[in-house]
């Protein structure tokens, strides 16, 4: 902070000595000025974010349903979840199978396209885009519209697969292929993570792979001792952002299964189950106990995660 | 820092022929990937009954009839909902515009107390899961009689509540160089004048990023415009592309594609207008 004492002439000269008088009235303004600017975003952390977790907090020892008032009910709805709900731990299942399976497979097809496309390809730009068209899509209903058809009984996937004679299943219809469709939907929008590898692969100094192979490494080397150390922060980062964000996928699984989370709650989400119990049987209380468990879940998760970075991801000399 | 990192073909040093396989293997895969959408475009124009009999994109016979049909096909046109989700969206733009460089350029150039508290607050809010919140907040919008208003939809973006934005914008002002300020500030321009004269023209990029990116979101967000729209005259595209779903058995396929492609067809034109920044943005903070 020493420099912004000293660029500041006018000050300097009326108040030489640090602290003084004009210096205090100067950062008091200041203050004031900062929370002005900071107003709404005081406001939204009120009324918006912080506000209702607590809120949501309370609501969660309740019975609620906005057309009585709430009753307290101590840990019922908490118990009820995991002793008296199979819908619930149905729909737990199916999200941890869905992050589990679908994060690792994303984040694999986004490093490999960002491998083929690293160093100096031709039409770089051009497939970047290809590659990252699916992922601004991917969240919208159109898009969740798209796959219930072409994963449909009589949909595209099945009309490619007759033409080799094969009879496909019905896929969004069928209890042990719904949620794989969903998963599919989720590598699709790898571009998004590929581009931070891309961004992340950039950042490696090309000395290392010249130095690399002057000591004779091949590729298969250099890519094990070099990229994939120095990338480990990158994949790291993709992967904690990842698992947070496909643990609140709702969309897909409300619009492909038509709000409903169907055939036999193989698609529903841990979301979409929230929403039912909120918002169509306004089983507010347990809802909330709901979302307060989910935040748990997901900052245990970002938390073991940090832990576990320890012992395999790498941060060279850069931090 | 890697001061120069390229051009160096190192990974997959080409093989004669190499560099043709390459391409030919980025483009195969590259069209796999878009064929569900082409599949799509080409499905709304043609007729029914051969959407499915026919899996190549090449349609035999085009018509526009699922256009008209499934612009009619709802309550209103689909040109009124197209107007209520680019009301929504535009407000939802210009308000996250305002609300998120004020809080940034505070974060970022000025001092106060807590500070730093209130920075990590604002930090571990962006890893907040919206569903976490979305009861207290329905409760409230609905105590206020604000359901079926755009209040609810908006609001939140008018108090800043996207986080994300906030801190890509602290990192870019924290990049421009501070004697601007200074010199504005000897010259006699106070904090407001600074910031509008200052540090916003200069902060263009990460404004078009934060536009780019809240445009696309407010106009593919189905959770809370389904939670507080139930009316279909307020109706936003995502809701009433939903309807079709409900209204129609496995007979309307054709106008529910036409709908949807036009409904992606906005977020489609900003992608090409908007790549730099929309790349640009994800790279440096991990949006989506």
């Amino acid at each position: 902070m020493a420099d912004t004492v000293a660029v500041k002439p006018r000050h300097a000269e009326a108040a030489p000595v640090r602290g003084g008088p004009r210096r205090t009235l100067r950062s008091r303004r200041e203050a004031r000025a900062a929370y002005l600017f900071l107003a709404p975003w005081f406001l939204g952390l009120l009324f918006i974010t912080i506000g209702p977790i607590f809120a949501s907090l309370y609501l969660s020892f309740t019975d609620y349903s906005l057309l009585q008032e709430a009753k307290w009910v101590g840990f019922d709805n908490y118990v009820t979840m995991f002793t008296g709900d199979p819908r619930f731990l149905a729909s737990l299942k199916v999200t941890t199978v869905y992050v589990v399976v679908s994060v690792p497979l994303q984040l694999a097809f986004a490093l490999g396209l960002a491998l083929v496309l690293d160093r100096g390809l031709r039409g770089l730009t051009f497939y970047r885009s290809i590659f990252y068209l699916p992922s601004l899509l991917g969240g919208s209903v159109a898009i969740a519209i798209l796959w219930r058809k072409v994963f449909g009984a009589d949909g595209l996937v099945n009309a490619v697969l007759s033409i080799f004679g094969i009879q496909g299943p019905a896929w969004v219809g069928d209890p042990d292929t719904a949620l794989g469709t969903l998963i599919l939907l989720h590598v699709w929008t790898f571009g998004a993570p590929m581009i931070i590898f891309l961004a992340g692969l950039r950042q490696i100094p090309a000395g290392y792979y010249e130095a690399a192979s002057v000591d004779g490494a091949g590729p298969l080397r250099r890519f094990r001792s070099i990229t994939l150390p120095l990338l480990t922060p990158i994949i790291f980062f993709n992967l904690v952002l990842e698992v947070i964000k496909s643990f609140q996928s709702f969309t897909q699984a409300f619009i492909v299964s038509n709000g409903k989370g169907g055939p036999a709650d193989s698609t529903l989400f841990y979301t979409l189950y929230l929403y039912l119990k909120g918002f169509k049987s306004y089983d507010m209380g347990y809802a909330a106990a709901m979302a307060w468990v989910l935040l748990l879940l997901i900052a245990g998760l970002t938390g073991v995660n940090f832990l576990a970075s320890k012992y395999w991801v790498f941060y060279g000399d850069t931090k | 820092m890697a001061t120069q990192s390229r051009p160096l073909p190192v990974l997959f040093r080409p093989f004669k022929g190499g560099r043709v396989a390459k391409h030919i293997l980025l483009i195969g895969f590259g069209l796999v990937m878009l064929y569900p959408l082409l599949w799509m475009i080409s499905s709304s124009l043609k007729p029914e009954e051969l959407i499915f009999r026919e899996p190549g994109l090449w349609p035999s016979q085009i018509t526009f009839k699922n256009y008209s049909e499934g612009w009619t096909a709802l309550k209103h046109p689909f040109g009124y909902y197209l107007w209520n989700s680019a009301v929504v969206t535009a407000l939802s733009v210009v308000a996250n515009l305002a609300a998120c460089s004020l809080a940034a350029y505070a974060f970022a150039r000025l001092n106060f107390p807590l500070k730093s508290f209130w920075f990590a607050i604002m930090l571990g809010t962006i890893m907040l899961p919206q569903h976490v919140v979305i009861v207290p907040q329905y409760i409230m919008f609905s105590k206020l009689g604000l359901i079926n208003t755009i209040w609810p939809l908006v609001m939140p973006k008018v108090l800043a509540t996207d986080a994300f934005f906030v801190f890509l914008m602290v990192q870019f002002i924290r990049t421009l160089p501070r004697e601007l300020d200074e010199a504005a500030e000897i010259d006699g321009a106070g904090y407001w004048r600074i910031f509008m004269r200052v540090v916003m023209p200069l902060c263009l990029p990460a404004l078009a990023t934060t536009a780019i990116f809240t445009f696309i979101w407010t106009w593919n967000d189905f959770l809370s415009q389904l939670l507080y729209l139930n009316n279909p005259d307020n109706f936003t595209v995502p809701v009433a592309l939903r309807t079709f779903l409900d209204a129609s058995s496995d007979s309307s396929w054709g106008p529910m594609f036409a709908m949807s492609i036009i409904a992606l067809g906005p977020i489609f034109g900003f992608f090409l207008a908007g790549q730099k920044y929309l790349i640009r943005g994800v790279a440096t903070t991990g949006l989506k």
